[in-house]
């Protein structure tokens, strides 16, 4: 059952995926990487980790996506534009994917090597709860890098008040 | 006979996402008669009174309203974005009631052996996965907005973008405070912990910064900006006619429905009563009604915020009173040690 969940959601995602690559509608590709971000939650809640669906859906569809649906629109960029203008792209693109084809190729290795079981286990996570789990984690192991990237946003958030603020 | 446990749980959550489903449609239907009564009080009118009268009241005329929106023509603008255009309405209704899967209604009842919980999924997440599905419901507008191919659908899904996501932001900070009191995202645990009393008294300014974000969230006078009829027409939903139409009408009411549960739920002690008297269903149903009086009340009375005074009371009023309620609620906790 939670393999047929898991081909479903699967399949959803990499079409969607496809299709935000595909169409030629600014917002037609914005509302697939939607559905990938929402399919991808499924498979989060899947692998136990309901947080980070949540979170998932909360900030990538919920807030960062909605902000790009946004620009599109009041820029309402022209269906056909873009194939001349971004040629230098290309070679970029083409190695950009063939790092992440083979990040992939050694993820995929690595799930066939045998591995020791972290401490977060499902039976240890219904006991203590998810959400207890990674809060107890941020303010513990990863606190240093918590706060650093607290600082980052603050810093971007003074930035973007600056710019703003100059015109 | 034994039962194949999976099944029993399928069948037991299918029901119930039914019976749910049904019971808001039906309020929704109502919803629209009760608010055109309470406009006409407060206007001093009588209100409907022709279709089906029982007494005082046209018990009929949300059917007859029904009848007329279905067989009205289903008319899309020639350039509109046809998939979206279709889709928006649909999806707008469909994430309005995806929030309820997380409610808890009454307390568990148990009836010759089985015991049934009136919610359909207590996961340990409710609280936030509330906010997610809140947080994808401006896509609706938006892309109704946008698909409609008219300028003042457009600025309408552009006024309810930035809307939706500013007093998000508040609303969330609301309900932290009481998530921290809880110690519990899970909105079961979260009302089993309100049984004398409820988190509104330990809480006074969260409750009343989620009832002006949650007014905001579901762009009901006075911050209607996205529909703003004396300036957009009808803003996102300009274009739509017919079932869409009232699709769109109809997440309305439902997610006025769904945010006053939540602000029983999280604030008023959801179906636990006054003291911790008779909980039930009856006193959540009793909270969520006063609530959505409170709507209609200030649909009929209150004028609509400015655009500009809207952001700026958004940004700099809700938000820093929201980050001062955590604060304040923080030090509190750490001072009591608990």
């Amino acid at each position: 059952m939670e393999l047929a969940i898991f081909y479903l959601f699967a399949s959803i995602a990499i079409v969607a995926a496809l299709g935000m690559v595909v169409l030629r509608n600014a917002v037609h590709s914005a509302l697939s990487l939607a559905v990938v971000f929402v399919a991808l939650a499924a498979l989060y809640v899947l692998l136990n980790a309901p947080f980070i669906a949540a979170a998932q859906v909360m900030i990538y569809a919920g807030a960062i996506l909605i902000l790009f649906v946004f620009v599109i629109m009041l820029l309402s960029p022209r269906v056909d534009q873009g194939a001349g203008a971004l040629k230098w792209q290309r070679p970029l693109a083409a190695l950009c994917g063939l790092v992440f084809a083979v990040e992939l190729a050694i993820v995929a290795a690595s799930a066939l090597l045998p591995t020791e079981r972290g401490p977060f286990t499902p039976e240890r996570l219904a006991e203590i709860g998810d959400v207890q789990a990674v809060g107890a984690l941020l303010f513990t192991d990863f606190l240093l890098p918590f706060e650093i990237t607290s600082l980052l946003l603050l810093v971007a958030m003074v930035g973007v008040i600056v710019l703003a603020k100059k015109r | 006979m034994t039962l194949d446990p999976f099944m029993v749980m399928l069948l037991d959550v299918l029901v119930k996402a039914i019976v749910i489903v049904v019971a808001l449609l039906g309020a929704y239907a109502y919803m629209t008669l009760a608010e055109r009564y309470v406009m006409a009080r407060v206007q001093v009118r009588i209100g409907p009174n022709r279709v089906g009268r029982v007494g005082p009241i046209a018990v009929l005329q949300p059917v007859a309203d029904a009848v007329k929106t279905i067989f009205k023509e289903d008319f899309c603008p020639a350039n509109a974005d046809k998939i979206v255009y279709t889709l928006a309405p649909g999806l707008a209704v469909a994430i309005a009631l995806l929030a309820w899967a997380v409610i808890p209604l009454s307390p568990p009842l148990t009836i010759a052996g089985y015991t049934i919980h009136f919610y359909i999924a207590d996961v340990g997440i409710a609280a936030l996965y509330l906010l997610a599905v809140g947080s994808l419901g401006v896509y609706a507008i938006v892309l109704g907005g946008w698909s409609s191919n008219n300028k003042y659908s457009l600025l309408g899904g552009l006024r309810s973008a930035a809307q939706m996501i500013s007093y998000e932001v508040s609303l969330g900070l609301a309900l932290v405070g009481v998530l921290m009191i809880s110690g519990s995202l899970s909105l079961v645990d979260i009302v089993e912990k309100q049984s004398p009393i409820w988190n509104v008294v330990w809480q006074p300014v969260g409750f009343v910064l989620y009832c002006i974000c949650a007014v905001a969230e579901t762009n009901r006078v006075p911050f209607d900006l996205p529909e703003a009829e004396t300036e957009l027409v009808a803003g996102y939903s300009t274009e739509y006619g017919s079932l869409k139409f009232a699709l769109f009408y109809m997440a309305e009411y439902i997610n006025i429905v769904t945010v006053s549960a939540i602000a029983a739920t999280m604030f008023l002690g959801g179906y636990q009563g006054p003291f911790g008297l008779l909980p039930g269903a009856h006193w959540l149903l009793l909270k969520i009604a006063v609530f959505i009086f409170i709507f209609m009340w200030m649909r009929a009375t209150l004028p609509r915020f400015r655009y500009d005074q809207l952001m700026r009371f958004g940004w700099k009023v809700l938000l820093p009173l929201g980050l001062a309620n955590v604060f304040a609620t923080a030090v509190v906790m750490v001072l009591l040690g608990r």
